[in-house]
């Protein structure tokens, strides 16, 4: 407890004290220069003339504004503003480029990079990860297999209309539910699936006939996957003759696919985003490592 | 310090809390000490006035100023050492270097840093120098200050401050010549072209150099500065001070006093009791009280005193540095000891020899070629449709020579493996880049391999090679397949 007693002269240092007691210890005076007391004074009438230029108290409903009318959400726009105003000139510049000349010019091609990575980490990688690795059904995007190709033009459309979505230019690619559809039967399914993974040299599963999934494939699966199993970008048919999954090559995910059905969902990117950020996009994901 | 009677009432001595302030009229001096920071004055201010007009050439494409901060670019220039943001670590190296220096001036003589070289000392030295050419000495200024107002005293007060101000503006503007071509923007600045912000720290330090060495003085280092607290931690009792020595100077009395005391056998010291040493004082203090907070051992007052002495007839240095211990040895009549070189000295001397050789091992062996790589980590690694194996890296190349390099790029450990720089040239099967003069540029390469032998990572190591010059870079990398630690 804080309790006064006269100030006296402390007996072991000579110095006044100040007559504070904190639990019988005494504080010495040690007196601060005037100019002190002054800049402090100083500051308090500074604070004043905060609380009248910017926002400070608050009312029973909203805030006082402050004459400046300043607020730290406008500088944040004001400040995103400039930055925009500042990179306007190369976002013109790639607006008015053709896609496939992007590369030819270094500058340009600098600027259109690290926009589009900007852009690939806000709206992409939730799906197909922060490198573009992808995950299981969100495909790979640095590797050498495209579902709808790997030119730089037809990256641009998927990423521009999407796959699987409502708008007119969407691409897409149904794989019918074979089982569920009782279009095949489950030994067929599982001849079939043991003949998809011959394909790209995986082993059969045991007690399946290859040669009879064989001739189901030829019957059902060869319009869109073509006769080796090539695939067709066109249709986003997958290649299943190379070593590249996207739901998983054992034979009960191949079962499962044939089964239910596979379809995939990307939504149009570039209503929501607009032509130029999806330009630079696909100069990106074009030159993840894939682009053809 | 004396014991005060505990039955004394404060009302006899009670101070307010707060003080008004006492101003300080140093007394001009000369001696030794007072020569020493004449030199020291003009030296110091001479290298911060003119170095930012030295030039140094460094070709067409580098600035040609020999200590140049240049912020827009991120370079730092000092004479033949160009240093980028990559090695601020000089800086750091710099500024321990600074401080273990700063610590064994400490221990070997006191706060030799405040009396000296301390750019709050030299202003205020050069501001006091101007109060006094304009307002006369310490007498005639106490005399003015305590009467009234007169046109002529405002007059010499009006030159002062013009004075004080011109040197304060001419401070702020040496400030900003550090970071921009010195007579380009002394052109600007007279013109009205320089940049706002030029304008604006030649007023920061217009304003700070007035207001701190014409008015604040002697109030900074007693309450703004902390090194006199820190100081007073390091400093032992073996630390050279400014020392009033007690054995010799008490009991103080008049010269007249002291011939009576003699004849009659008592003892009678060498003070004198003329108080030159407070009159002279650049912050005010009474050195004989003892060691103090204030005094920051320009050494001022042993000239002083030495004049005085040297008048009576009295052997010089009365005040001088010296050391407590050494006082009370020669009182007790034991040999008295200096000891310069003690364990605490010695290692503040190897660690600033050490740091200092590291630092110019570092400058003397400082690449002109650097290169940094970052591996993908999302994916590691990459299967692609043939079943082999990929990783991506980003190959940042520095290119640290004031002109446009072309370097091959190649990748070493991995057998049968194959790299694709993008947008690199390729000549004769090489991947060729180009780097412009003083500068760094990312590429992205991948490496891929058929198949791998054995799981887990293996090492490789990027090799840039200077397609004229033969230098090399290189950097060590992992590359990644399935089953390693990703």
């Amino acid at each position: 407890m804080a309790e006064q007693s006269k100030p006296h002269v402390d007996e072991y240092t000579g110095v006044d004290t100040t007559g504070h007691v904190w639990d019988g210890i005494r504080e010495l005076n040690k007196p601060l220069p005037r100019w002190w007391l002054w800049i402090f004074y100083a500051t308090i009438v500074w604070s004043i003339g905060y609380w009248v230029v910017y926002p400070s108290w608050p009312l029973i409903t909203g805030h006082l504004n402050g004459v400046l009318g300043w607020n730290s959400r406008t500088a944040v726009l004001e400040d995103l503003k400039g930055l925009q105003d500042l990179r306007a000139p190369m976002v013109n510049r790639l607006a008015d480029a053709e896609i496939a000349g992007v590369a030819d010019d270094a500058e340009l091609l600098d600027f259109t990079m690290a926009f589009g990575r900007a852009a690939f980490g806000d709206n992409c990688a939730p799906c197909h990860g922060a490198g573009g690795g992808g995950a299981v059904g969100y495909p790979n995007l640095i590797d050498d297999d495209w579902i709808w190709g790997g030119q730089i033009d037809e990256i641009r459309h998927t990423i521009a209309y999407g796959v699987g979505n409502d708008h007119p230019d969407s691409r897409l690619g149904i794989m019918q539910a074979f089982g569920r559809d009782e279009i095949l039967d489950g030994e067929q399914i599982a001849d079939v699936a043991s003949y998809v993974r011959t394909l790209s040299g995986l082993e059969p599963a045991p007690d399946t006939d290859v040669e009879a999934g064989a001739v189901v494939f030829a019957e059902n699966c060869v319009d869109c996957h073509g006769e080796e199993g090539l695939g067709d970008h066109e249709l986003g048919a997958p290649n299943l003759a190379d070593a590249i999954w996207l739901f998983g090559s054992d034979h009960a995910t191949i079962t499962e696919t044939i089964q239910n059905g596979r379809q995939g969902n990307m939504p149009a990117w570039e209503e929501r985003l607009g032509a130029t950020t999806v330009t630079a996009l696909a100069v990106y994901v074009h030159s993840l490592g894939g682009g053809e | 310090m004396t014991t005060a009677e505990p039955t004394k009432l404060a009302e006899d001595f009670e101070e307010p809390f707060y003080k008004p302030h006492e101003k300080v009229y140093p007394q001009k001096v000369s001696g030794t000490y007072r020569r020493i920071k004449w030199i020291v004055l003009f030296v110091t201010l001479g290298i911060y006035y003119l170095t930012p007009f030295i030039r140094w050439d460094r070709g067409p494409e580098a600035p040609g100023q020999a200590v140049l901060l240049d912020l827009p670019n991120r370079r730092f220039y000092f004479f033949w050492i160009e240093i980028w943001p990559q090695e601020i670590y000089y800086v750091a190296g710099l500024l321990i270097l600074a401080a273990m220096i700063l610590f064994l001036m400490n221990a070997v003589a006191g706060r030799v840093w405040c009396g000296y070289l301390c750019p709050q000392t030299v202003w205020t030295d050069l501001f006091l120098a101007i109060e006094r050419f304009t307002e006369g000495d310490r007498r005639e200024r106490i005399r003015n200050d305590d009467g009234p107002m007169t046109p002529e005293l405002l007059a010499r007060k009006g030159v002062k401050h013009v004075l004080w101000l011109m040197i304060a503006w001419w401070t702020g503007g040496a400030w900003v010549l550090y970071f921009a071509d010195a007579p380009t923007l002394v052109v600007d600045l007279a013109t009205f072209q320089a940049p706002i912000a030029a304008y604006v720290w030649i007023g920061i330090l217009t304003f700070t150099t007035y207001s701190l060495a014409g008015h604040m003085r002697e109030q900074v280092c007693v309450y703004m500065c902390p090194w006199p607290r820190i100081q007073a931690a390091l400093t032992d009792e073996d630390a050279m001070n400014v020392t009033y020595r007690y054995d010799r100077g008490e009991p103080r009395m008049s010269a007249k006093k002291s011939v009576a005391a003699h004849k009659k056998g008592l003892p009678a010291g060498d003070c004198v009791d003329c108080h030159q040493c407070v009159a002279v004082c650049p912050t005010g203090i009474d050195i004989r009280e003892g060691p103090d907070l204030g005094c920051i051992q320009c050494g001022l007052c042993i000239d002083a005193c030495d004049t005085i002495m040297e008048k009576l007839g009295r052997p010089k240095r009365l005040i001088a540095y010296d050391t407590d211990l050494n006082i009370r040895r020669r009182m007790e009549g034991t040999p008295e000891k200096m000891r310069i070189f003690r364990p605490r000295t010695l290692l503040y001397m190897a660690l600033i020899a050490g740091i200092g050789l590291l630092m110019l091992y570092g400058l003397a062996t400082r690449s002109l070629l650097d290169v940094n790589t970052i591996h993908d980590r999302n994916p590691a690694f990459v299967v692609l449709s043939d079943g082999s194996i990929r990783n991506g890296y980003t190959v940042r190349i520095l290119n640290k020579r004031n002109e446009t390099r072309r370097f091959e790029i190649a990748v070493d450990g991995l057998p049968a493996s194959t790299l694709e720089v993008f947008n690199a040239e390729m000549i004769d099967g090489r991947q060729v880049v180009e780097v412009g003069a003083d500068q760094t540029r990312a590429f992205r390469a991948t490496v891929s391999v058929d198949s791998l032998d054995g799981e887990g990572s293996h090492a490789i190591a990027f090799v840039i090679r200077d397609v004229e010059a033969d230098t090399i870079a290189t950097a060590n990398e992992m590359f990644r397949g399935p089953g390693s630690n990703e």
